[in-house]
């Protein structure tokens, strides 16, 4: 059981509002920074490496496209260095815009979607004391290999998977519902596959550990995050040009504005 | 081939709690059944799914095991590509995936089963070896390697059943990533990879009779490719000839042709593979490979043909 009080909450709140504005920073350096799923990501990324994972065990990235973050969140860990992460996709540089097996702390090649799942499977499967994390788009639901991932790993009681499910509702180029209006429900769909499944908002710290905390013993657990893609910056969320495009100089200063109003705010309550 | 397969694995997972054997629904043949009964971590069927089977073992290759993927050929590398591609060959990771029935084995089943392009496609992927031993004991060799000193994604390229033993006297030893002579001859070389080495045997007698001794060769690694040893080849024989159950494209005869152009080879040298088109006939494996241009009499004729000149 994870402990959820208003202190952790708040050092949360603040590693969070950190990894947007560093990412944003980063985003004046290179043009392919895929920014909008990270946005939706923080909460969720920031919350398995910092109150959920124990010492062996692993965290997959399957939705690669948002390394950056990941990258982000290893430096605030320790596990990457700030001079690492400074080199990001520039000349000569070993870090790119997807994950990639050598770069410290990061377990799998991804970016190709639909690989985590499959792969997070084999790490499991002999190592049951160890919890493996896997974080997904809920793009990554359209791939016929995540299907059959959910299906093995709870046919084989593969108990000790976390999946977490990014569900901003945005693809590359579209809204999910209008190329898969057939997707939801999601949470069916995986409890029919003999999984725990809970839903929650995944930019509220306390509502993921709230969540995660009453997963079922002796099932493969699904946590559907509720997100919104670009989050929180009023002219990046729900727009599908936000995938890929890095924000221009003016751009930048007023998301770096917004943010900042954006965790006063919050941090007042 | 799968029976020595199933008893290997199974006398090796005795003792190496390392392996594990992750399949997708082949029907444990041989020990493989024993090993699945009394060592179920080891054995994991992950039913009618290849990607899974794929993707796991990448996984456990991660935790330090020990995988074989394992299933009929024609499933074993095509339906889950990318995950051979990405999780496999690119990581480098030591899965060894075993294409068992490969080539024309299943000949009855039809092209879905047949199994000509694996070889092709395999061997452009970084990072993969190509292990495709000629009979049981050649298989022993490669999975007691694997099994020790592997560090490599590999392919292991096996027949199915009923496949006889040519290597018991073999003339050399086996040594990964060494052309392996089987039989010792003048001036003419045989070269073979897989078990379709046995047309070689029938035709051994007939071409003594016409006063022919030539040499045979298993060419049971088909990545890397030992330029060293195949040079040898050149420089000791006059004709040779080569012989597979693998598409034209990117196999044995491939190899060979461009280590010859590359060493400036000025002997005869003359491939038999199968041709670049699918097979839409049944019938035996004899029929298959006869209706692509390779029988144990076209191959005699052929040397005969050829060595006149």
């Amino acid at each position: 059981m994870t402990k959820i009080t208003r202190s952790i909450i708040k050092k949360s709140d603040l590693r969070c509002h950190s990894h947007r504005k560093r990412i944003l920073d980063l985003s004046q350096k290179v043009g392919a920074l895929h920014i909008g799923g990270s946005f939706s990501s923080v909460e969720i990324v920031d919350t398995i490496y910092h109150l959920l994972m124990k010492k062996n065990d692993k965290f997959i990235l399957s939705k690669g496209h948002t390394a950056v973050l990941q990258y982000v969140i290893l430096v605030s860990k320790k596990i990457m260095s700030e001079k690492f992460l400074n080199s990001y996709c520039q000349k000569n540089s070993k870090l790119g815009v997807h994950p990639d097996y050598g770069t410290p702390g990061i377990e799998a090649s991804t970016g190709a979607l639909g690989h985590g799942l499959g792969i997070a499977s084999g790490l499991a499967i002999r190592e049951k004391k160890k919890n493996i994390f896997v974080v997904i788009s809920d793009g990554e639901l359209m791939e016929g290999t995540t299907w059959e991932y959910i299906l093995t790993i709870s046919s084989l009681n593969i108990f000790n998977i976390n999946l977490f499910i990014d569900y901003n509702g945005l693809q590359s180029s579209t809204f999910s519902k209008n190329t898969h209006p057939t997707l939801t429900p999601i949470n069916k769909k995986l409890k029919a596959f003999g999984w725990s499944v809970r839903s929650c908002n995944g930019h509220d710290v306390s509502d993921i550990l709230k969540n995660y905390n009453k997963k079922e013993v002796n099932k493969p657990f699904a946590l559907i995050c509720n997100t919104t893609k670009g989050f929180p910056i009023p002219y990046m969320m729900n727009v599908p040009l936000w995938h890929y495009r890095s924000p221009n100089k003016s751009e930048h200063k007023e998301a770096i504005n917004y943010l900042t109003k954006f965790y006063n705010k919050k941090n007042e309550k | 081939m799968r029976n020595k397969l199933a008893e290997i694995l199974y006398n090796i997972s005795k003792k190496d709690k390392k392996i594990a054997v992750i399949s997708a629904d082949i029907s444990p043949a041989g020990k493989m059944a024993e090993l699945s009964k009394k060592y179920p971590k080891r054995f994991i069927n992950v039913g009618v799914a290849e990607s899974s089977m794929i993707s796991m073992c990448a996984g456990l290759a991660m935790q330090g095991y020990k995988p074989f993927a394992y299933t009929i050929a024609s499933f074993s590398i095509f339906r889950p590509f990318e995950m051979v591609r990405i999780d496999v060959a690119y990581q480098n990771l030591p899965v060894v995936i075993i294409g068992m029935g490969a080539g024309t084995v299943y000949s009855t089943l039809g092209s879905t089963h047949v199994t000509i392009e694996d070889i092709s496609i395999i061997r452009c992927l970084p990072n993969f070896q190509i292990m495709n031993p000629c009979d049981p004991l050649e298989l022993e060799e490669c999975l007691k390697y694997l099994c020790k000193k592997n560090n490599s994604p590999t392919y292991l390229r096996i027949g199915k059943s009923g496949e006889k033993n040519f290597t018991k006297n073999a003339v050399s030893k086996w040594h990964f990533n060494k052309p392996r002579k089987i039989i010792n001859g003048k001036k003419i070389c045989l070269i073979a990879t897989g078990p379709i080495i046995k047309l070689y045997f029938e035709i051994l007698e007939k071409l003594k009779e016409k006063n022919i001794f030539p040499s045979i060769y298993s060419f049971h690694t088909l990545k890397p490719i030992n330029s060293i040893d195949i040079k040898k080849i050149f420089n000791k024989y006059e004709y040779i000839f080569s012989l597979e159950d693998i598409s034209e494209i990117n196999g044995l005869s491939s190899i060979l042709k461009n280590a010859a152009f590359e060493t400036k080879y000025r002997g005869i040298l003359h491939g038999f593979s199968l041709k670049d088109q699918y097979i839409k006939n049944y019938g035996s494996q004899g029929d298959l490979l006869k209706s692509h241009g390779i029988s144990a009499n076209i191959i005699f004729k052929t040397i005969i043909k050829k060595s006149k000149k």
